[in-house]
C-alpha cells in the first residue's frame, strides 16, 4: 500500500478538505461537482458492505491500486517478448494467460487468448455483450470500447469501423472479429513492424500501443517514433 | 446489440473518477467473494432496457447492477440502502464531502477522529 491513510484524519481545521480521499488518493475534479444520485448509491453500498463485513476500506483501496497498476505497458512487454523470443511466442499462442503470468504479471484467473496478425489476416476484438476486456493485463478499457456504436458495428462492418480509427486495410486482408466473454478474453498479437531488426525488447515495446492490441490500429512504425522524437 | 446499426464510434475518453474506480473495485471484490456472478450483473444490466444506455453512464449502470444483485442476495435490504443514501445526502453537496463523512464508519481504526457529522 503506497498510500498513507492517517495524516488527513487529523486535519480538524478543515473538515471538508480536498487533499486526500479516504483511500489516500487525491480528490479528483468531480468531487467538487454536485453529488449525483449514483454517487450517493456508491457511497451507501460501499459503507454497507464494510459494515456487513463483506469488505474493508483498505481492501477497496488496494483493489483500486491494483487496477491502477495495470496498463497497456504490460501487454506491450508481452508482445515485445513474443517478437524476440520464438519459444515464448509459441507459449503465448498456446496459452496467453500463462505466458503473461510467466512474465510476472498478476492477472488473476484471467483466461486470455492471443490472436496473431499475419500478412493475410487482421484480428479485432470486441465484447458485444457488455465490456469484457483483458483488463487484468491492460487495465480498464477505453471508453469507446464500451460504446453501443463500437459493440454493434465491430461485428457488422469491421472495415468501416477500422477506417474510423484511421486503419484502412486492403480488401485482400481477412478480418477476424473476436467476441469476448467474461470467461474468455482476447489480445491481438500484432505483426512486428518492418525496419526493427536488431531492436531490443524494451525498444520494441515502445511501438506497441493499446489499440494495436485491440486491433483498431497497427503498432507504431520506427519512422513514426523518429518523427515524434 | 452486436450487429445492430449504430452511428460513428465516439472517440472521446475521460479519466476515471474516484467514485467510478470504487464501483469497479466493489464489483470485482463482491464477485470474487461469491456475492454475485457476472451473469447476475449482466442480467441486471440488460433488465434496465436499451434506454439506460442513453440515459446513464457506464459506472452508473454498474453500481445499479451491483446494488440490485446485493439486495437480491440479501446482503442488505432496500430499506437499509434508502436510509443510508439519505444520510449520505445530508453530509454535503459534493462527492468529496459526502464520502469524507463516511470516515468513522469505514475506518474503524480511526475512531479517535471525532468529527461530528450531524
Amino acid at each position: 500500500m503506497p498510500h498513507d491513510h492517517h495524516d488527513h484524519d487529523h486535519d480538524h481545521d478543515h473538515p471538508h478538505d480536498h487533499g486526500l480521499s479516504p483511500s489516500g488518493h487525491p480528490y479528483r475534479q468531480d468531487d467538487d461537482a454536485p453529488l449525483t444520485y449514483w454517487q450517493r448509491m456508491e457511497i451507501a453500498v460501499r459503507e454497507l458492505l464494510i459494515e456487513k463485513g463483506v469488505t474493508t476500506a483498505a481492501e477497496v483501496a488496494a483493489q483500486i491500486d491494483l487496477m491502477d497498476s495495470r496498463s497497456p505497458a504490460n501487454g506491450a512487454a508481452v508482445v515485445a517478448r513474443a517478437w524476440t523470443d520464438p519459444a515464448f511466442k509459441a507459449r503465448l499462442l498456446e496459452n496467453a494467460g500463462d505466458a503473461s503470468r510467466e512474465m510476472g504479471f498478476d492477472i488473476g484467473p484471467l483466461h486470455l487468448i492471443a490472436v496473431e496478425n499475419t500478412a493475410q489476416a487482421h484480428n479485432l476484438i470486441v465484447c458485444t455483450l457488455c465490456s469484457c476486456y483483458p483488463r487484468n493485463l491492460l487495465g480498464l478499457p477505453p471508453d469507446w470500447y464500451k460504446t453501443r456504436a463500437y459493440r454493434s458495428r465491430a461485428v457488422r462492418e469491421p472495415r468501416a469501423v477500422l477506417a474510423e480509427f484511421g486503419l484502412n486495410l486492403p480488401d485482400s486482408t481477412t478480418i477476424r472479429v473476436h467476441d469476448s466473454t467474461a470467461d474468455m478474453r482476447y489480445i491481438v498479437l500484432p505483426a512486428r513492424p518492418a525496419g526493427t531488426d536488431g531492436w531490443s525488447e524494451v525498444d520494441l515495446a515502445t511501438l506497441v500501443t493499446r489499440d494495436s492490441m485491440i486491433g483498431t490500429a497497427l503498432p507504431r512504425s520506427p519512422q513514426t517514433v523518429a518523427q515524434d522524437g | 446489440m452486436g450487429g445492430d446499426e449504430a452511428g460513428p464510434v465516439p472517440m472521446d475518453g475521460h479519466d476515471f473518477a474516484l467514485w467510478e474506480k470504487r464501483v469497479d473495485a466493489l464489483m470485482v471484490l463482491c464477485s470474487s467473494k461469491g456475492h454475485f456472478t457476472v451473469d447476475g450483473l449482466r442480467r441486471a444490466l440488460e433488465d434496465m432496457g436499451e434506454d439506460a444506455f442513453e440515459k446513464h453512464s457506464y459506472y452508473e449502470r454498474w453500481i445499479a447492477a451491483v446494488n440490485q444483485n446485493l439486495i437480491e442476495g440479501g446482503v442488505y435490504s432496500l430499506e437499509e440502502l434508502a436510509t443510508r443514501m439519505e444520510a449520505v445526502a445530508q453530509r454535503g453537496t459534493t462527492y468529496g464531502e459526502a464520502a469524507h463523512g463516511a470516515q468513522p464508519h469505514s475506518h474503524d481504526v480511526h475512531d479517535h477522529d471525532g468529527h461530528d457529522h450531524d
